[in-house]
């Protein structure tokens, strides 16, 4: 059990690294939604031995809200937008990389250090993949012009929240887990519709113009 | 030291044309055709070896020495892989940095040897194979070095075999050294060995000065280069325990050689050329997967 966990982590810190690499918005939205998934069995994964319903339906939500709910309404994001590609980044894919492989190593010292988890876990992946996911997910939001890959960033940010809730607590109360949920499904939705607006306003998603309407 | 491990080096210098027409039959039966014959790499080389060299005026005799050299080198790299977990007969701990750099310098005399010719397009050539194998060289060293980690060993006849090739880390760097053996031996993700357009060519473009036997030398370089680093990868994915009866490994060995080339017949018939500003992306890419695969050792 603990392997699958593991292969689960690289497969997470894998997608980061996909996330940061990546220019196509298509691919990233995919990515993300792949996250979502491997998240929700996550969940299931690491409860094995003692599954209750409350533990299933937290996982069932965040599997079919982050697996099919956020991507069917980021894609209709980009094909009202028209855009498939973020053009010109603040920092360029290469460097995101880097910077992403620079985080891992911040990370896996960090894990180290967090006295909360010194018991027991010093050497497991989740802490790290957690927070590496976490700093993806704030890069992202800072790095890209594009407000949809902002958005992204955002959702990729509550991902690594939800992995260290998994890890720190062990039963997450069901409200606050619900709570967070909500709080990005309601997020997402204003995302979608600021993109709206921004790309009705400037024919394009480029949030960095914004600016522009300061006075 | 075994005798075996000198048959092996004999086995890489009879089979190592070879994998170039598996992986031409491959593309030509993805593409419904007939193809070349399988020994068609043997052909080329024996009519080269057989025909008498030109020079031109303006080169010197930095020319004439690139194809003897890079020959040359990769002939030491063959002594330093092991075949299918049977010790090398010129293992020694850290032969991995050798063999990195006995690559280096096969691929520095084919760089000299182009700019000699003074032409613009074998000198674009060379800009190109010089930059995308300094990407190369980190993701390549990188992956040996998170497997030395791992196993804690220096010496490529010993660390191959004891990787274990199921761990996590272990899949990484086979990947990662997947994408460096399908670059330093330009296939077709970076470079199309069939291109005849001057302006996309990488290594077919440094080469076209050469003729006759020099030409043949080349050929058999980039063969043995195939087989080389074919032989790392396939160590990887298959390690068998030292020791072990001769035939066994070596078959093992020789098949998944085989089974590479066939994936990279695949490759070239699924994949399109990357534009030349997307390969150094591809490239890092796989030095992060290495880096990623190193940090995961370290920690």
């Amino acid at each position: 059990m603990d392997s699958t966990i593991e292969i689960m982590m690289i497969l997470l810190l894998l997608s980061d690294m996909a996330l940061l690499g990546l220019s196509r918005l298509r691919t990233c939205i995919s990515i993300v939604s792949f996250q979502g998934m491997l998240l929700g069995l996550l969940a299931l994964v690491t409860q094995l031995g003692s599954l209750t319903p409350r533990l299933i339906m937290i996982a069932a939500a965040s599997f079919i809200i982050k697996g099919f709910v956020f991507p069917i309404l980021l894609r209709r994001g980009i094909r009202e937008a028209g855009t498939q590609h973020e053009i010109e980044p603040f920092v360029g894919y290469i460097t995101s990389v880097i910077a992403g492989l620079a985080m891992l190593g911040v990370s896996l010292w960090l894990g180290t250090k967090l006295p909360l988890f010194a018991a027991g876990s010093g050497t497991s992946l989740i802490v790290p993949a957690a927070l590496t996911t976490l700093f993806t997910g704030l890069f992202l939001i800072i790095a890209r012009k594009n407000a949809l890959n902002q958005c992204l960033g955002y959702i990729i940010m509550e991902n690594g929240i939800y992995t260290f809730g998994i890890v720190s607590v062990v039963e997450i109360p069901l409200l606050v887990e619900l709570g967070i949920l909500l709080d990005v499904f309601v997020a997402v939705f204003v995302m979608g519709i600021a993109i709206y607006h921004i790309n009705r306003e400037f024919d394009h998603l480029d949030s960095d113009r914004l600016n522009v309407l300061k006075g | 030291m075994q005798i075996t491990s000198f048959i092996n080096i004999i086995l890489g210098l009879l089979l190592a044309p070879l994998l170039l027409g598996i992986i031409n039959k491959t593309k030509a039966s993805f593409a419904g055709r007939t193809g070349q014959p399988l020994l068609q790499a043997y052909y080329d080389i024996i009519k080269q070896l057989q025909k008498g060299a030109v020079y031109s005026k303006t080169t010197s005799w930095i020319f004439r020495a690139g194809p003897v050299v890079g020959l040359s080198a990769v002939l030491v790299a063959l002594a330093i892989v092991p075949v299918g977990g049977i010790a090398a007969p010129l293992a020694f701990s850290g032969d991995l940095l050798l063999l990195a750099y006995l690559l280096g310098v096969m691929r520095f005399f084919t760089v000299l040897a182009a700019l000699d010719t003074g032409s613009s397009f074998e000198g674009m050539g060379a800009s190109r194979e010089v930059l995308f194998s300094a990407i190369a060289e980190p993701a390549f060293l990188i992956g040996l070095a998170a497997i030395a980690r791992e196993t804690g060993i220096m010496s490529l006849s010993h660390m191959l075999p004891a990787a274990h090739f199921f761990s996590p880390e272990v899949v990484l760097v086979v990947a990662s050294l997947l994408v460096v053996f399908l670059c330093e031996n330009a296939r077709i993700p970076f470079d199309d060995p069939n291109t005849h357009l001057e302006l996309t060519m990488i290594h077919e473009v440094m080469v076209l000065d050469h003729s006759g036997p020099d030409f043949a030398f080349i050929l058999y370089s980039s063969a043995l280069k195939l087989w080389v680093l074919g032989l790392v990868i396939v160590g990887l994915i298959f390690p068998s325990p030292a020791g072990s009866f001769w035939p066994a490994p070596v078959s093992t060995a020789i098949c998944g050689l085989i089974l590479l080339a066939i994936i990279v017949g695949i490759i070239e018939s699924l994949m399109a050329r990357l534009r030349l500003l997307r390969i150094p992306q591809l490239l890092v890419a796989a030095g992060s997967l290495s880096a990623f695969a190193f940090i995961l050792i370290l920690r």
